[in-house]
């Protein structure tokens, strides 16, 4: 990036409010061609908003927007789609039973006559993909894609909307970190093609691996733009945060107790096999892995969510026999799932009917539920938790991501399990919410709660386990303890 | 969740306020209590259909075999109902066995084979049909008892049998749907399925209690339909699950399940009936009727779904 470069985006005091709330106060925003620019801040910080501006999908209540260096008028979806401002979404936005390069080409066909030119559509859509280095056959349907190469395909799509500016939010939060780092050689040659980059991510590590400034929101407000090199990781989640994080990850030595589960041979064909580990009262055990390593497979095997072809299960020295959940959760296992919205919680019930809902037996009479009781067990979790809503009869739907997340654990833990799983349990929170996360499971762990972690981030596992169990395309290569364990090690293991 | 629906169904009261005063400044003999007896009578077999498939349908599920239903148990219950034959109770046990069946046929099949709702009783409702058809092999089951008749046509303290029957279900139908476990878990199955599941909740034992009990709902509306007309007619109810679905819908639950409610589903059930009335007393013609009646479903529809995105 070089500052003498003309602008492409200047932003000057934007303000936005929802009923008589701020939430942008005074945003002050500048990109240059050619640069990685992170928008950091915790959620509800107003990125998101800000996003949606820039899209033209909302108009700000004040404020202006330059795009080299020419105020733009009308600030809708149209124009800024002109202007060249594409966005990866989080969640891809693809029709399953097209091909890749019919979804690239969606809406603006090469037409021959009344008739697309398919031919045309694929030859283009192939030279895009072999820009960006992705090597696939553009017939292919877009269902049989893995989501990482949906996401490059976005990238691509972009590409060939001749786009100048390119918002990515939390493109890397469904890669594994081999397909994170081809993304980054994407964002690179991008960088040197001139295009500016607005990278929003909660993995603070990317950020200053890629990003060469970092603007951070806080509260709708804007608190300030540096350049990537005279910030660190502690200086920046304090500018995000608003105090100081001294720690995020707060793991206590503690002695762990008995054996709670017992795994000996568990295998399911194509997925995993030969899995034997032990996890005591009083423990943390971090499962590391690459994506497809086999983690969350094993983790739904012994919830009972899908079935394993062979191997025991033991929990506190008696086999069992786990064909659905309910039996999981009776015989005292919990389970939040990495996938919040689709496995953790029911959107239209309240946060009270949410937490109660897998021991709702124990809060009622014969067919009848005790509400007092319910309400009362419920609220005293939330209150545990630290959930923060409007109300306790609000719809879990309309929290943030953190709160809903401690919804789900919430009501894990109140069907008093004596082993939970976590699987992934800080993908896509903010950094706030994470170290409350660390925190109840460092807590838990204390009281003496056996505790299985997943998780793709290696600080967390790394900072949160006790021991660590690898995974490598389904067989499992080592189990390191807390002392043993570093990255290089882990990373070493999970290749293998 | 209660509060936020409660708003909705108050919107809803609302229109059918408005609607009832307009009717009323128009004929004065709307507001009478006869008149309001007919309109509760009329819609009482079709409420207790809206009842049963509400349960249905806030879990995601539809349920298209009613109508065949009412007529399997109209015909059923009708053959055993023949003077100086069988007590009176023996062809409504029956008839509520043969519905409760067919419920849980549907149920049975949709957990079991994982086929989509739609499918599964729409095979129903055709089995169901021939099944009618062959039982009173095509003709209209006659003759039957007074103290049968007397379900659909009796009065206790003046009040029509049906209408306690009505007020009685929709007790009933509330106190599940709003107290009972089976109640939530019918909401939560609705809202998220796999979420559900991987709460601990049974999901196929939550479904076959709905088609349950819609099955047996639609049995007791076939039992007193045949009691009303003093006939079982295999053709009975062609139609009548496209009635109860509509006041459902009106009713502001949504067909993609998560959520609705009794009381809306009541609402729905009594404006269908107060509008058809109101049409009546003004000589509209029942063609017209049949036209205004679907601009007032697809206009509930519109108005819920512009609630939802405000309140979202």
């Amino acid at each position: 990036m070089s500052q003498a470069a003309e602008q492409i985006i200047h932003v000057n005091g934007l303000n936005k409010s929802f009923l008589g709330i701020k939430a942008l106060d005074n945003i002050q925003f500048d990109l240059y061609p050619g640069e990685v620019h992170a928008l950091m801040g915790e959620n509800g910080a107003g990125k998101s908003t800000f996003m949606k501006i820039l899209m033209g999908l909302m108009v700000p209540d004040s404020g202006t927007i330059n795009f080299n260096g020419e105020l733009i008028e009308n600030m809708d979806v149209h124009t800024m789609l002109q202007k060249g401002i594409s966005m990866i979404h989080q969640e891809i936005l693809m029709v399953p039973e097209l091909t890749v390069a019919q979804n690239i080409f969606l809406g603006r066909e090469i037409k021959q006559g009344y008739w697309v030119n398919e031919q045309q559509i694929n030859q283009r859509s192939q030279d895009l993909l072999n820009l960006i280095g992705l090597d696939l056959d553009v017939r292919t349907k877009a269902k049989n894609l893995s989501i990482a190469e949906l996401q490059l395909i976005e990238i691509a799509k972009a590409i060939s909307n001749h786009a100048k500016v390119i918002i990515m939010d939390e493109p890397t939060s469904a890669l594994s970190d081999k397909e994170s780092a081809m993304l980054f050689e994407i964002i690179k040659d991008l960088k040197s093609k001139g295009v500016a980059i607005i990278y929003i991510s909660h993995k603070l590590e990317e950020i200053f691996q890629i990003a060469d400034r970092i603007t951070v929101l806080r509260d709708g407000k804007f608190i300030i733009t540096k350049n990537t090199n005279e910030l660190n990781k502690n200086s920046l989640i304090s500018l995000m945060v608003g105090r100081e994080i001294k720690n995020l990850f707060s793991a206590d030595s503690r002695v762990p107790g008995e054996v709670i589960l017992k795994v000996q041979g568990l295998a399911k064909k194509g997925k995993f096999s030969d899995i034997n580990f032990e996890v005591h009262a009083r423990e943390v055990l971090g499962i590391a892995g690459l994506m497809g390593a086999g983690r969350t497979e094993i983790a739904r095997a012994i919830f009972g969510l899908d079935k394993t072809d062979s191997g025991e299960i033991i929990l506190k020295g008696k086999k069992i026999e786990i064909r659905t959940p309910k039996d999981a959760i009776e015989i005292g296992i919990g389970y939040v799932s990495e996938d919040r919205k689709s496995l953790g919680f029911i959107p239209e019930l309240s946060v009270i009917e949410n937490i109660s809902l897998s021991s709702l037996r124990n809060y009622s009479k014969g067919w009848f539920i005790q509400t007092k009781n319910e309400t009362k067990a419920s609220s005293q979790m939330a209150g545990d938790l630290k959930i923060k809503a409007a109300s306790l009869k609000q719809k879990v739907i309309n929290l943030s991501g953190g709160n809903q997340q401690k919804v789900v654990i919430a009501k894990v833990l109140l069907a008093s399990p004596s082993l939970i799983i976590l699987d992934e349990p800080t993908r896509g929170i903010d950094i706030g919410a994470k170290h409350e996360i660390y925190k109840l499971i460092n807590q838990l762990a204390n009281n003496g709660l056996a505790v299985i972690i997943i998780s793709s981030e290696l600080p967390e596992i790394l900072g949160m386990s006790d021991r660590i169990l690898v995974l490598s395309k389904g067989k499992q290569t080592a189990i390191l303890t807390k002392q043993e364990a570093t990255q290089e090690k882990i990373m070493h293991y999970a290749v293998h | 969740m209660q509060y936020i629906n409660s708003i909705r169904q108050y919107g809803l009261f609302i229109v059918f306020g408005i609607i009832c005063l307009l009717i009323s400044l128009i004929t004065p003999q709307f507001l009478t209590v006869s008149n309001w007896t007919i309109i509760v009578t009329q819609v009482s077999i079709n409420a207790l259909l809206a009842f049963g498939v509400t349960f249905v349908i806030i879990t995601g599920g539809i349920d298209l075999s009613l109508g065949s239903i009412v007529a399997v148990t109209g015909v059923t219950s009708a053959m055993l109902a023949h003077p100086d034959t069988y007590p009176v109770l023996l062809p409504i046990f029956m008839g509520l066995l043969a519905g409760l069946l067919m419920g849980a046929f549907n149920g049975f099949i949709i957990t079991k084979s994982k086929i989509a709702p739609f499918i599964v009783t729409l095979g129903t409702m055709t089995i169901g049909r021939g099944l009618a058809l062959i039982l009173s092999d095509g003709r209209p089951v006659s003759n039957l008892s007074d103290s049968f008749n007397y379900l659909g046509s009796g009065t206790v303290l003046g009040i029509p049998v049906l209408i306690l029957i009505f007020i009685l279900v929709f007790a009933l139908c509330s106190i599940i749907l709003n107290k009972t476990i089976l109640g939530r878990y019918i909401y939560a199955v609705g809202g998220n399925e796999q979420a559900a599941r991987a709460s601990g909740i049974n999901i196929d034992r939550v479904k076959l209690a709905v088609y349950s009990i819609s099955g047996l709902l639609a049995g007791l509306a076939g039992i007193l339909l045949a009691s009303r007309i003093n006939t079982g007619q295999p053709n009975a109810g062609a139609g009548f699950e496209l009635d109860a679905i509509a006041a459902v819908v009106i009713g502001g639950t949504s067909t993609s399940g998560g959520r609705g409610s009794m009381a809306g589903t009541l609402i729905g059930v009594l404006l269908i009936g107060v509008i058809n009335n109101g049409l009546d007393l003004l000589n509209v013609t029942s063609y017209y009727q049949q036209v205004v009646m679907g601009i007032i479903i697809i206009g509930a529809v519109v108005l819920d779904s512009l609630n939802q995105k405000s309140n979202s």
